[in-house]
């Protein structure tokens, strides 16, 4: 079968448009926040000043408060492309540390949420018993929680990816077990009809019926879950003193004032988090289309 | 179960006696069925029609083991509903079609078959068989979406089939559908039960249908859902959809409307 899928109205000039407004505002607001400390510059050495010289200090100025689209662009220039791969100071090596605790998490957290969430359908005791005990645990601020199982695995003489991962499934398994509960349970009463006058098994009904059902609830949650996984491995990494990871590269640039760096690690993490939620998109896109017999659909994030 | 009670039921294929069944909701109790007393012999098609709320697909329900009764015995084939479940003892047509969008026809056919635990060369047999049966040879790689809703609940039927039930229960089935096609697929039921001899009950809400496909047609009237007529209905084996024109199947039919209205409240 060859159908075209829904042709969408180009979305290029959009984006342009707004990612133009941005770096515009953007530059704006650099004169805004760095003029202060040129403008006392200036005043110490007793230099006549214009604005259009403004303009340029603040946007190249060094340690700025808020550095300029342009050096942000030449930090990730020498911390992705210049740098080796294997260096410290290389963005692509902090990344890697950061995206492989990110995927293990979400791996971890995908399995916790999947299994409370069939466990809740299909055990009634852990359906009146399990929800408040998810829910409660959400409500635990992170960034409080992070540090202490940081320095409780440290103290156990684990430390590295395994901690971090924790705090990612930690936070991930929540929408994949909510998400879930409702996609296990979304199949029509009338089909689960059909399949008690089969006198199926209930495992029979679980691949056959409530599994495919899911689904397309299922994605929806990993999507939702897999970027706070990336939140949590980078909460996770603060604690660790900035040994390694995009969020030790963020602490040390706020230790040292050196806002290029951070702003280059939030891009990089901001880029890695939008694709990471695209692939899933597509995969999803792949699957939902399968499991609508190849019929259009449109629901799209 | 004793030996007796199972040699008394082999000829009654459904075997009621004095249900009830109430729904406890918000507003109250509501009386689904009160003493319904039925028997169904082996190879009859009997239909229950009535209009909504008279308790009629709930009384299907209840012989398929989908609903419990409050009250009252009900044997299928000699057994408890659950029991007869259970041992597959029967196929079910629910109002809509109910396939599963990820399968294709063919693959919602064999549904049953693979659940049943069929193996795989009965399975391909069967279900050719009776897609070839509801005239749906050709489309066994189309997903239900690429099918009118007419072919879907044949597709639906062949399911019901493929597993060859002796006891075939059918809600509404072409209750969604339009008139020609409704016509249709009567006369093709009609044939299929003829052919195969199973007990078919048939729940309706249209007179003309009921009048043409069944041996037995029982009238059911709501609050309480209960029966208030059985009306045997025994038109010539060959009749095609021009008996309706004729005088005897006019007689019934006004029997059975007749029945539904001294059933019916009109203050509702």
């Amino acid at each position: 079968m060859t159908t075209s899928i829904g042709r969408k109205p180009s979305s290029t000039i959009p984006v342009v448009t707004v990612i133009l407004a941005i770096i515009m505002i953007w530059y704006a607001g650099a004169i805004n926040l760095n003029s202060p400390q040129i403008i006392d510059r200036y005043e110490k050495k007793g230099i006549d000043w214009s604005f259009t010289q403004l303009a340029t200090d603040s946007w190249n100025m060094k340690r700025a408060v808020l550095p300029s689209p342009h050096q942000i662009l030449a930090e990730l220039k020498t911390t992705i492309i210049d740098k080796n791969v294997t260096s410290k100071r290389s963005l692509v090596f902090h990344a890697g540390i950061t995206l492989s605790s990110t995927l293990l998490g979400f791996v971890l957290g995908a399995g916790l949420g999947i299994s409370l969430a069939v466990g809740i359908v299909y055990v009634e005791t852990l359906d009146k018993s399990l929800m408040p005990w998810i829910i409660t645990s959400q409500t635990i601020p992170i960034l409080a929680l992070a540090p202490m199982v940081i320095v409780v695995f440290g103290a156990m003489g684990i430390s590295g990816l395994l901690p971090k991962a924790l705090i990612s499934m930690y936070l991930c398994f929540f929408p994949v077990a909510v998400g879930m509960v409702k996609g296990l349970r979304s199949p029509q009463p009338m089909l689960v009809d059909l399949l008690n006058t089969y006198s199926a098994s209930k495992w029979q009904v679980f691949w056959r019926l409530r599994l495919p059902s899911a689904v397309p609830f299922l994605f929806a949650s990993l999507k939702v879950a897999i970027a706070l996984s990336l939140v949590g491995a980078i909460v996770a990494e603060l604690p660790t003193g900035g040994q390694a990871g995009l969020g030790a590269r963020l602490l040390s640039g706020s230790y040292y004032g050196q806002t290029n760096l951070i702003w280059a690690s939030l891009i990089v993490a901001a880029v890695m988090s939008a694709s990471l939620v695209s692939i899933l998109g597509i995969i999803e896109r792949k699957v939902c289309y399968r499991l609508a017999g190849g019929q259009e659909i449109s629901n799209e994030l | 179960m004793n030996l007796a009670s199972t040699n008394t039921a082999t000829n009654n294929v459904v075997e009621v006696k004095e249900v009830c069944l109430d729904f406890h909701t918000k507003d109250g109790v509501v009386k689904a069925l009160s003493n319904v007393d039925l028997s169904i012999n082996a190879g009859e098609f009997v239909s229950f029609i009535g209009p909504s709320g008279c308790g009629k697909t709930t009384l299907m329900r209840v012989l398929a083991d989908l609903e419990k009764p409050t009250s009252g015995s009900v044997l299928v084939n000699g057994m408890s509903p659950a029991e007869a479940r259970k041992q597959r003892a029967y196929g079910y047509v629910f109002q809509a079609p109910a396939l599963l969008p990820w399968r294709t026809v063919q693959d919602n056919v064999l549904l049953p078959l693979e659940i049943m635990g069929y193996n795989k060369d009965q399975r391909q047999k069967l279900a050719q068989e009776y897609l070839q049966l509801v005239s749906l040879s050709g489309f066994e790689a189309k997903y239900p979406w690429q099918l009118s809703g007419g072919m879907q609940q044949r597709v639906s039927i062949a399911r019901a089939l493929s597993v060859e039930p002796q006891l075939l229960f059918m809600d509404e089935p072409f209750g969604a559908l339009d008139e020609i096609t409704r016509d249709h697929l009567n006369d093709q039921l009609l044939r299929l039960w003829q052919q195969t001899k199973k007990t078919v009950v048939f729940v309706t809400h249209s007179i003309p249908e009921a009048v043409f496909l069944s041996s037995r047609i029982v009238v059911m009237s709501p609050r309480p859902g209960r029966i208030i007529d059985i009306i045997d209905c025994n038109l010539p084996a060959d009749r095609t959809l021009d008996i309706r024109e004729s005088p005897e199947f006019l007689a019934i039919a006004q029997r059975v409307r007749a029945g539904l209205a001294a059933g019916h409240n009109y203050d509702d």
